[in-house]
């Protein structure tokens, strides 16, 4: 396997020692396979995402990507495999995690103002029925106004820009307090000025020691953004620091032809090892 | 406003009312989940169903009414996943072709049978009889105060009443995750809330008040309330809170205005007859979401590609 992991697989009385050494990481997949119908869209994965880091998990359309996070999430369910979120089972694990969905998988055109979303946020603390405070509002501006959406507070969600509607869903998981981020796809279809405003959010939750795990499109963004990588086609490819796994040959092993030799040399890659 | 409104019309006006509401409720859900066809699906699901349970208990109570509508409901799925594998044939012809054989299937077996005994044919089936369920014991407003007279008021009234109060009940204690699982299906589930479950109670609520209201007023307002006076409210506002506000509104103004033009609508142009409340209040529901469409102050929302906003 061309996995180059930080931690090897070298069994210690035969179990894997990053096992031991990961059991509280704030999202480990072991052996998870997930299928929508015959052929299987991740197959057999192992995935580790570190605290204070920021992962990409990168692979060609239709690898498994967005899949391996909703399966984790139980979003969608998985046919096999363990996942465990700081050291626990997902069910006891749920306020722990902020998940971002794909922009486009929800209706814009939904009757809902901004503020509106970003209390959606907040719905494992004030639960059915308890109604939404002061406190709750100023919360949910204060998320808003990190990501600089306050002033859109009332707008309807349809009447935003794509940049905008994105911002409001960060703004939304921010909400959540959350310890573990997940997002699926955070900068598909985005301006550069809310590119920024992402990353430096996210660099702040790294920087507050959360875990912030990115689907990611854009290879020559990969290096400057973030300091892991996940490689996936339908199985896991690599995964590790981007200097160590973010080689041309994952790329290939990872791309296949669909990535022309050509582009990955304009990468800021690792050095083939 | 005499004796005789309180004797021949309020109650009919009532029922209207609350049958409206009790299926507007769910429906301004169903309409936002693109799932309004589901509304109508049920609406005529539910007449073979009931049938079916009718023939075999012999009686119209409401148990066996909503055990005989959910039969009918686990048929249809199984017909249309049968008409889908067998023919080839998309999800929506599948769905259509199988809830129009259902209700044919219902009308011919209530003509084939005998319930001459109880408010159940075709007629029926489609308009109700909501002109008939008038309050005999009234003898004007005192009425309302008077218990032996309450405890002549029709049956309908007190089930449509209950069901109405209970669909709002679900409405009001289920709001968040309904509204959250509605906007966002995925994040829903990444908080833990139970989706599929969520989704299948909104049909079970739609069902059950589409069962209530199908008894009083007959399928065809059934239809309309699920998928009118919400798409209307839709046109109203951009707020949820705001949009099932003006869908009640909306319900309840059918119902009176359809129930008023009914009776005396026909007078006014010189004709002899009333013609059937339910089919005006039905028809009213229409033209408010026309009026909607034409003068709602969002109406500009609808058809917008979502790609137009960016």
């Amino acid at each position: 396997m061309t996995a180059s992991t930080p931690l090897s697989l070298a069994a210690n009385d035969g179990r894997p020692v990053r096992d031991i050494a990961l059991a509280d990481a704030p999202l480990a997949i072991r052996g998870m396979t997930v299928s929508y119908g015959e052929k299987p869209a991740v197959f057999s994965v192992d995935a580790t995402f570190e605290a204070g880091k920021m992962t990409a998990i990168i692979g060609p359309n239709g690898a498994g990507k967005s899949t391996l996070l909703k399966a984790a999430l139980g979003v969608v369910p998985r046919l096999s495999g363990e996942v465990s979120v700081y050291g626990a089972p997902l069910a006891t694990a749920r306020d722990r995690i902020a998940y971002v969905p794909q922009r486009a998988s929800v209706d814009w055109d939904f009757p809902t103002t901004v503020i509106d979303v970003v209390l959606m946020g907040l719905y494992r603390k004030t639960g059915l029925l308890s109604r939404l405070t002061g406190a709750h509002k100023a919360k949910a501006l204060e998320c808003l106004d990190r990501v600089g959406m306050a002033d859109f507070a009332d707008r309807q969600i349809g009447q935003l820009s794509g940049g905008q509607q994105q911002r409001v869903f960060l703004s939304r998981a921010l909400a959540q307090d959350a310890d573990l981020y997940l997002l699926d796809e955070p900068f598909a279809g985005v301006d550069a000025a809310t590119e920024r405003a992402i990353i430096d959010v996210l660099a702040a939750l790294k920087a507050d020691g959360k875990a912030v795990v990115c689907v990611h499109h854009d290879l020559a963004t990969v290096s400057s953004y973030f300091d892991n990588v996940f490689l996936i086609n339908v199985r896991r490819i690599a995964e590790g620091p981007v200097t160590e796994a973010f080689t041309p040959e994952n790329l290939h092993a990872t791309y296949g032809g669909r990535l022309a030799t050509s582009h990955i040399d304009q990468l800021d890659l690792v050095a083939g090892a | 406003m005499g004796n005789e409104f309180v004797q021949f019309s309020l109650t009919p006006i009532l029922i209207g009312i609350l049958a409206s509401i009790a299926c507007a409720l769910p429906g301004n859900f169903l309409v936002l989940r693109k799932q309004a066809l589901i509304g109508d699906a049920i609406s005529h699901v539910v007449l073979p169903g009931i049938v079916v349970a009718f023939l075999i208990t012999g009686s119209v109570a409401a148990v066996p009414m909503l055990l005989g509508a959910a039969g009918a409901a686990i048929v249809a799925v199984i017909l249309i996943e049968a008409i889908k594998r067998l023919g080839n044939i998309e999800p929506g012809a599948a769905m259509g072709v199988a809830f129009t054989s259902l209700f044919a299937g219902g009308v011919l077996l209530l003509e084939q049978s005998d319930t001459s005994t109880v408010h159940l044919d075709v007629e029926h089936a489609l308009m109700g009889n909501l002109e008939s369920l008038i309050w005999f014991k009234a003898l004007g407003w005192s009425s309302l105060w008077d218990p032996e007279a309450l405890a002549g008021l029709p049956d309908e009234l007190i089930r449509i009443a209950v069901v109405c109060a209970l669909v709002t009940v679900v409405t009001v204690v289920f709001w968040r995750p309904l509204k959250i699982s509605t906007f966002d299906e995925s994040f829903a589930q990444s908080l833990g809330l139970p989706v599929g479950a969520i989704g299948f109670g909104l049909v079970v609520t739609a069902a059950v008040a589409a069962v209530a209201a199908f008894d009083a007023v007959g399928s065809i307002i059934v239809i309309a309330m699920f998928i009118c006076p919400p798409a209307a409210a839709r046109l109203m506002t951009n707020r949820l809170e705001t949009q099932v506000a003006w869908s009640i509104l909306f319900a309840t103004l059918s119902a009176i205005l359809g129930y008023v033009f009914a009776g005396y609508g026909p007078l006014w142009f010189g004709a002899q007859n009333a013609v059937s409340a339910a089919g005006m209040i039905a028809a009213v529901s229409g033209v408010i979401l026309g009026l909607a469409c034409l003068f709602g102050p969002y109406r500009s929302r609808i058809g917008v590609g979502r790609e137009e906003a960016i």
